[in-house]
């Protein structure tokens, strides 16, 4: 297992890299500059602001001294909040969007989870249509229509929530965990359903129930740790997904979490920000795709022997 | 064979449901007091602010979100009445000037401290000022220092010793400032923000003074000399000020402290002043003005704004070249119609680039909706009945409310020119660049004056001027913008002579003004002496709340 993972760490560096090139060429190739405004910028502050952010070198020479800095933990300081450094603001809203993405987390297997197994339980009834049904609305509904939806009728209609903010009013985390759940819980039902659906149709799962256990036992026990692979190879991406795709969510109820940083830092033409906000994220989604790799291998035996052997 | 048991008694449902609802409801734990009530049980305002400011250096700051932290936490010379406008003293008690116009001098509280206590006197400004003028700074608003003698000239380096530059601190507590012209709107640009003074030693201590983006306006290291000071900025959550008990006035000053939020998006601040958590909004989104007009709501305040919507036209480009083609355009907008049902939101059309009654001006009646004589013109031109008009373009970014006021004008030039104009959305950033390099053919703009005279609207379009981006020069009109106003023996004289200058700009028309702004926010009823003004400026040295728990 150690060398599994040591060997996906060794693939994610020209992974990494590749996402630093290519996002330094594409910010770079942007029309519109981080120091362009509504107001004219007369030449001299121009000249002033190009130096300070080494923007008046080769295009080369910023690209090798922005690689030094990343190898040093240092994604530089940000073009629009001056005396910021990107490390610093990616820090401010990471702790936000990460407790946003794990109640998300949480809201989308509860629902998922319940909804898939249960559809599973009874295949082509209603048990099952029910919650696939609820399950495809749930994908196709997008977190912009169903995030003011739920603040009209919980917020202001009922007065029962809170509308936005994070933390300042009680009960202010229980929308947007909601709202950016849900799609996520769509797709973690079919994901389950389908992984029950195969296990139960197993061998060892007609001798368990051949046995005489009970269906709980049987669903509980046997069947849910096979069935619910598939879910936990989805959750390494999704978590990742979550963090990275919280934009609209932290947008909608106000919260200061970091997806807001990395889509405000594209319009605003912020070459470190979006640089460092990508690199993060990349390599957040390499480092949970490798552990729910490595869970689904511990989860799995046939996976397991397979590594086995490709490691002897 | 035994009956399944139900999934929601499994210990799997039990586990996940409980970390759930324990996760999303205990980590938020508290009162349920609204913003609002325990903020007027408290006197704490909360202030829906915008963007997230990206500095608090007033000379480094661009913009109306960071003017108003700005503004709360410091103070020039001179203040204005919030409703008039006129000056009134700020730190400096007195002033004088002389007969000439050109020499101010100014006497400073004795009693005017930072917040850190230390003495405040006339040496800060000049020193400040001083610092405003490093070009390695990157002040965009180092022009407004400009009327000052030799400011300019230092500031692009002509110069290089600033005792030839004419501010000098006389003694602790007398500052001199001696201007290149009379400057009737001097003592206006000492109240905005980019002529406040800031502390030395504070500056001093996070890096050079000329170094942009130091950490002296940060949480914990911020001195200042406003009514209020800087108790806490989390980025993106909250800024929160509280009184300043070092503030020369501070018995006055009714607010303990202000929360400003950024609301950056219209339709959630809206929202969130619905439900409660914030006192006043920095915006009201379009759709909504007409519920709250039909609702008779009191809370939308929809206040005249001192700014200038309008187009701007490419005048390099053949066919908008002659002028006849741009007043038949001009003359074929329907601005009643525009404003009435489309932006229905109290704008007022504009037929000048100067709004009206901007310092007592009131710029010539130049354009008119009048579909028959502009068709008349374009034929003259050329095109009789619209016919072989070149392709037409009307950028702009992408914004809903730009694209409604374009689709209406496509739809005015297409009804009484008969020509086809197309639309084209930029990204904001991108529309920049578009238009600063002079690739568009008609473009979307506006003008938000930085203070209270025509000259604010008129020198934008001197030849080769960084704002004009039209490529319409003419020569006279740059004389008698920078030339002639600025030695005007009367107030009535120079308005004269601005109205000659915006006589000019209309009959060319290198740009088709179409309204005048209107600030629009909603606004608490415990919140008092909130006073309307055409700069949008509020003075938080003034409001208080009254809420009904008082």
């Amino acid at each position: 297992m150690f060398k599994f993972a040591l060997g996906r760490l060794l693939q994610a560096i020209p992974v990494l890299l590749v996402v630093i090139t290519m996002t330094f060429m594409l910010v770079h190739s942007a029309p519109g500059g981080p120091f362009s405004a509504d107001k004219a910028v007369p030449a001299e502050v121009l000249i002033a602001l190009e130096a300070q952010y080494n923007l008046d070198q080769p295009l080369w020479q910023q690209y090798i001294s922005y690689l030094s800095d990343v190898l040093h933990g240092d994604f530089g300081p940000s073009f629009k909040y001056p005396g910021r450094s990107v490390n610093e603001l990616i820090y401010s809203g990471l702790g936000t969007t990460a407790e946003l993405g794990f109640y998300a987390m949480l809201v989308a297997i509860f629902i998922g989870v319940i909804a898939g197994v249960t559809a599973s339980m009874r295949p082509n009834t209603m048990q099952d249509y029910i919650p696939m049904t609820a399950a495809m609305i749930g994908i196709c509904m997008p977190s912009f229509l169903l995030g003011p939806l739920m603040v009209l009728v919980f917020g202001i209609h009922l007065e029962w929530l809170p509308i936005s903010g994070w933390g300042d009013i009680p009960g202010d985390k229980i929308m947007p965990a909601i709202t950016l759940g849900t799609g996520y819980a769509a797709y973690i039902a079919r994901l389950s359903r389908g992984g029950m659906l195969e296990v139960l149709s197993q061998d060892y799962i007609r001798t368990a129930r051949a046995k005489g256990l009970s269906e709980f036992l049987v669903v509980g026990k046997h069947a849910l740790r096979g069935g619910l692979i598939p879910v936990i190879a989805f959750l390494g991406p999704a978590f990742a997904g979550l963090l990275g795709g919280s934009f609209v969510v932290e947008t909608i109820f106000n919260i200061p979490g970091l997806g807001r940083f990395y889509v405000q830092a594209a319009f605003n033409r912020d070459y470190t920000m979006i640089l460092g906000t990508t690199v993060f994220f990349a390599t957040l989604i390499i480092l949970f795709n490798l552990l729910s790799d490595m869970l689904a291998i511990w989860l799995n035996p046939k996976l397991r022997q397979q590594v086995r052997g490709e490691s002897s | 064979m035994k009956q399944r048991q139900p999934i929601s008694k499994s210990p799997l449902f039990s586990t996940l449901a409980m970390t759930l609802i324990m996760s999303l409801l205990l980590s938020s734990c508290g009162s349920s007091e609204s913003n609002v009530e325990s903020g007027n049980r408290t006197g704490t305002l909360h202030w829906g602010n915008g963007t997230e400011p990206q500095s608090l250096d007033p000379h480094i700051a661009t913009g109306v979100p960071e003017h108003h932290v700005i503004t709360s936490l410091m103070e020039g010379l001179v203040r204005k009445d919030s409703k008039t406008l006129a000056p009134k003293p700020g730190v400096a008690e007195s002033w004088t000037v002389s007969e000439d116009g050109r020499v101010y001098t100014f006497k400073l509280r004795e009693n005017a401290r930072w917040s850190n206590g230390d003495v405040h006197n006339a040496h800060d400004f000049a020193w400040s000022w001083w610092r405003a003028l490093q070009p390695a700074l990157g002040n965009l608003y180092a022009y407004m220092y400009f009327p000052i003698a030799n400011a300019q000239k230092y500031y692009q380096g002509e110069i290089t010793d600033f005792n030839e530059v004419g501010v000098k601190a006389l003694d602790d507590l007398t500052l001199q400032v001696t201007l290149a012209n009379p400057t009737p709107y001097f003592l206006q640009l000492l109240d905005h923000y980019s002529m406040f003074p800031v502390h030395q030693a504070t500056v001093e201590k996070f890096g050079r003074a000329d170094e942009r983006g130091t950490r002296w306006t940060y949480e914990g290291n911020l001195v200042a000399n406003g009514a209020f000071k800087l108790q806490s900025w989390e980025i993106n959550r909250a800024i929160v000020v509280v009184r300043n008990t070092f503030y020369h006035s501070n018995d006055s000053v009714k607010l303990n402290s202000i929360v400003f939020y950024p609301t950056e998006n219209v339709t959630t601040e809206e929202r969130m002043f619905r439900a409660g958590q914030l006192h006043y909004t920095n915006d009201v989104p379009i759709d909504k003005v007409a519920t709250y007009r039909a609702d008779n709501n009191k809370a939308l305040k929809v206040t005249p704004y001192l700014g200038t919507y309008f187009y701007r036209i490419n005048v390099n480009v053949p066919h908008l070249q002659d002028k006849q083609v741009r007043r038949a355009l001009g003359m074929t907008i329907d601005r009643e119609q525009l404003t009435e049902h489309v932006l229905k939101a109290g704008q007022i059309p504009a037929y000048a680039m100067t709004p009206p009654n901007t310092r007592g001006y009131y710029p010539p009646v130049g354009l008119s909706f009048n579909p028959e004589a502009a068709r008349k013109l374009l034929a003259d031109a050329g095109y009789p009945n619209g016919e072989g008009f070149p392709s037409t373009e009307i950028l702009y970014n992408t914004n809903e409310g730009h694209r409604k006021v374009a689709v209406a004008i496509q739809q005015m030039w297409r009804e009484h020119l008969n020509i086809d104009v197309k639309l084209l959305n930029q990204e904001w950033k991108v529309y920049l660049d578009s238009e600063s390099n002079g690739d568009y053919q008609i473009s979307r703009a506006g003008w938000i004056g930085d203070y209270v005279d025509p000259n604010n609207f008129l020198d934008m379009f001197i030849c080769n001027g960084g704002n004009n981006r039209t490529g319409w020069c003419n020569e006279e009109y740059d004389r008698l913008v920078l030339e002639v106003a600025p030695r005007a023996k009367t107030h009535e004289e120079r308005l004269a002579i601005f109205g000659q200058a915006e006589q000019m700009l209309m009959d060319d028309l290198p740009v088709l003004p179409i309204y005048t702004y209107t600030s629009k926010h909603l606004v608490n009823p415990a919140v008092k002496n909130l006073v309307d003004n055409i700069l949008d400026q509020p003075s938080y040295t003034e409001i208080y709340l009254q809420g009904e728990s008082n």
